[in-house]
């Protein structure tokens, strides 16, 4: 009996409490090797404190129209200039932030989670389950992901939370794929084998032997989806099929009457693309450097797929 | 089967079917559970809101008889199976044609576009791969993965918008509009297509460049790389002949995953450039809700993807003999 309780007294909360500390002081060491990662992390940290901050940072309300400065260039007053109709753009590029930043980490998180859930379960406990999972995941990424997206917005309509749910989707059968590779190989471990014989559950084992061996490999995967979810938000919104009008979303703002006034505003253009490259930019440098941290083993390279 | 490469070809060929089979049902399913059916919005009209018109019931009713949209889901998919069995993949909503011959009017465009950014993306990454590879941390090679860094982020629409605005502001010129077929209008064809496949070719060569650059970097430290040299043979071929072919692998695994990436990028291409290829259509037609359309595009995309696939498994095979046809 005392082989399976727990080392730490102060029961199992206290243990993963340690566990992810321990975890987050070690990153943070080996992050100083990657000065390039905390840049990524810079850059994604200033539009997270503009997007949480939205509302003290703009100047005027971003839905506010004023004709009498309609198209005005970048200025004092304006800084990114203002729209065809009068909108102050720096105002509506950090409300814009919001919406990058909400959609970004919230479907990847939904995504990534369901797909981290199936791919464990799939992979430990296999049999049916993950021959139909492993068909549908099959299936699902036989559709190119812009493509698999167009088709869900157009169903499930547009809104922030439709394209939340319509990334998340596309997310899961990839998290799948790779969650389900790892489980495969750590569930061949001996003390798999020994948790089984002291009588664990199926969920015990999940949980407490398999999942561990999988979070490192699932967090630079989930992170990796993170600059691909503001990309394909903002192509959505920018084809007029992902965040409709009162909200402000980048790709919005590339549409419509920004390609109509580019050439006498061209701010219109500019600045709305230069804020989703950063944001992309910055998760991306990021992620490529937790990679290189918690999971040497998937090489450079791997998260262009 | 004598030949194991032979079974394995024709295995992976008959797994096609079911997965484009599956890919489809997807969409069909998906498109049956939209609020409102087609039969409601046909009889909205275009750009409707949903939530305050009100519709005849029995209008409704037998719109959705004629229409065939009352018969169970799976007969329905049977029933479209067997237009793309007769090829006519049914009839467009909006102008009763059969929706294979919309798409054949896209399709050669779309084509062109899609093998002409290849080609860029081909003849830009894997010289700049290997000249980052040959000299790691000089300047060419910190400005190659600058440059790949920074296209693999820049939304390819919005590059499309800023060529558009250089080319009109200072050079006074924009694409031309309509259809133009490569031997009908050559300068037309091309000056409409070669921004788009430049900018969809830039972010292919951003993933060929860097994964070629590592994968050679890894392949030159091999034995039979010195060996090759002491043979006497001169750096180009030794690179060429042995570094490269080596290499390879890797960026064609990464070729044909970023092929979805590449139809993605062709949708946004054609609708801000004005080309009526695929894209576009698939556009229009979502936005019009001319489901049949969209049904037959997702099938031409899907199975494109698929078929790219499975080249590329083959591919594998005649560029590394070692590889294994092993399942």
């Amino acid at each position: 009996m005392g082989i399976s309780r727990e080392s730490s007294t102060n029961g199992p909360a206290a243990a993963v409490v340690s566990w992810a500390l321990d975890r987050a002081a070690r990153t943070w060491r080996l992050m100083r090797l990657h000065p390039i990662g905390f840049v990524g992390l810079f850059m994604v940290s200033v539009i997270v404190v503009l997007a949480i901050g939205a509302d003290v940072f703009s100047f005027t309300d971003p839905n506010a129209g004023d004709f009498r400065v309609r198209l005005q260039g970048p200025g004092l007053d304006h800084w990114f200039g203002t729209d065809d109709l009068g909108r102050d753009q720096w105002s509506r590029m950090v409300h814009g932030a919001r919406i990058s930043v909400f959609v970004g980490f919230a479907s990847v998180g939904f995504g990534s989670l369901i797909g981290l859930a199936l791919g464990v379960s799939a992979g430990y406990m296999g049999g049916r389950l993950d021959t139909v999972s492993q068909r549908i995941v099959e299936i699902m990424l036989s559709l190119p992901d812009l493509l698999m997206a167009l088709v869900l917005v157009a169903t499930l309509g547009s809104g922030p939370d439709k394209v939340v749910l319509a990334l998340a989707i596309i997310f899961i059968p990839s998290t799948v794929r790779v969650v389900r590779g790892t489980v495969l190989s750590a569930k061949e471990n001996m003390y798999v084998e020994a948790a089984r014989a002291l009588g664990a559950s199926q969920l015990r084992i999940m949980v407490r032997h398999i999942l561990p061996n999988v979070t490192a490999t699932y967090l630079v995967l989930a992170s990796s989806f993170l600059g691909a979810a503001v990309l394909i938000e903002a192509t959505l919104s920018f084809l007029g099929l992902g965040v409709p009008p009162p909200h402000s979303s980048w790709g919005r703002m590339l549409s419509g009457s920004a390609s109509d006034f580019a050439v006498t505003a061209p701010w219109m253009v500019i600045f709305p693309g230069l804020a989703i490259s950063w944001l992309v930019i910055g998760f991306n440098l990021f992620g490529d450097a937790l990679r290189d941290i918690w999971d040497p083993r998937l090489g450079r390279g791997r998260r262009e797929v | 089967m004598s030949n194991p490469r032979t079974a394995f070809f024709l295995r992976r060929l008959l797994l096609v079917v079911p997965t484009l089979l599956g890919a489809t049902f997807l969409v069909f399913l998906l498109m049956r559970v939209v609020p409102g059916d087609v039969a409601y919005l046909i009889l909205l009209g275009p750009g409707a809101d949903v939530s305050n018109v009100r519709v005849d019931p029995e209008e409704l009713e037998r719109l959705r008889e004629q229409l065939g949209l009352n018969r169970h889901i799976i007969v329905q998919y049977a029933d479209w199976l067997g237009d793309v069995g007769r090829a006519s993949f049914g009839e467009s909503i909006a102008t009763g044609r059969p929706v294979a011959s919309e798409i054949g009017k896209g399709l050669l465009l779309s084509v062109q576009l899609a093998i002409m950014s290849v080609a860029f993306g081909i003849l830009m990454g894997i010289p700049l791969g290997i000249a980052s590879a040959l000299r790691p941390n000089s300047i060419i090679d910190l400005v190659s993965r600058l440059w790949s860094i920074t296209f693999l982020a820049v939304p390819n629409f919005w590059l499309g918008l800023l060529v558009l605005l250089i080319a009109q502001r200072f050079f006074d010129w924009s694409p031309p509009f309509g259809r133009n077929l490569l031997w009908d209008n050559p300068t037309d064809n091309l000056s409409q297509l070669v921004f788009p496949a430049l900018i969809i070719g830039t972010a292919l060569m951003a993933i060929v460049a860097r994964i070629s650059r590592s994968s050679l970097l890894e392949v030159l430290g091999e034995d039979y790389m010195r060996t090759a040299r002491a043979k006497g043979l001169s750096n180009p071929v030794v690179v060429v002949r042995h570094g490269l072919r080596n290499a390879l692998i890797p960026v064609v695994t990464v070729m044909s995953v970023s092929f979805g990436n590449l139809l993605g990028g062709t949708v946004v291409m054609e609708n801000i450039f004005a080309v009526p290829g695929l894209g576009k259509l698939l556009l229009d037609s979502i936005e019009v809700r001319n489901y049949p359309v969209v049904q037959g595009i997702v099938f031409c995309l899907a199975g494109a993807f698929i078929l790219i696939n499975l080249v590329v498994d083959l591919l594998y095979g005649w560029l590394d003999p070692r590889v294994s046809v092993q399942s």
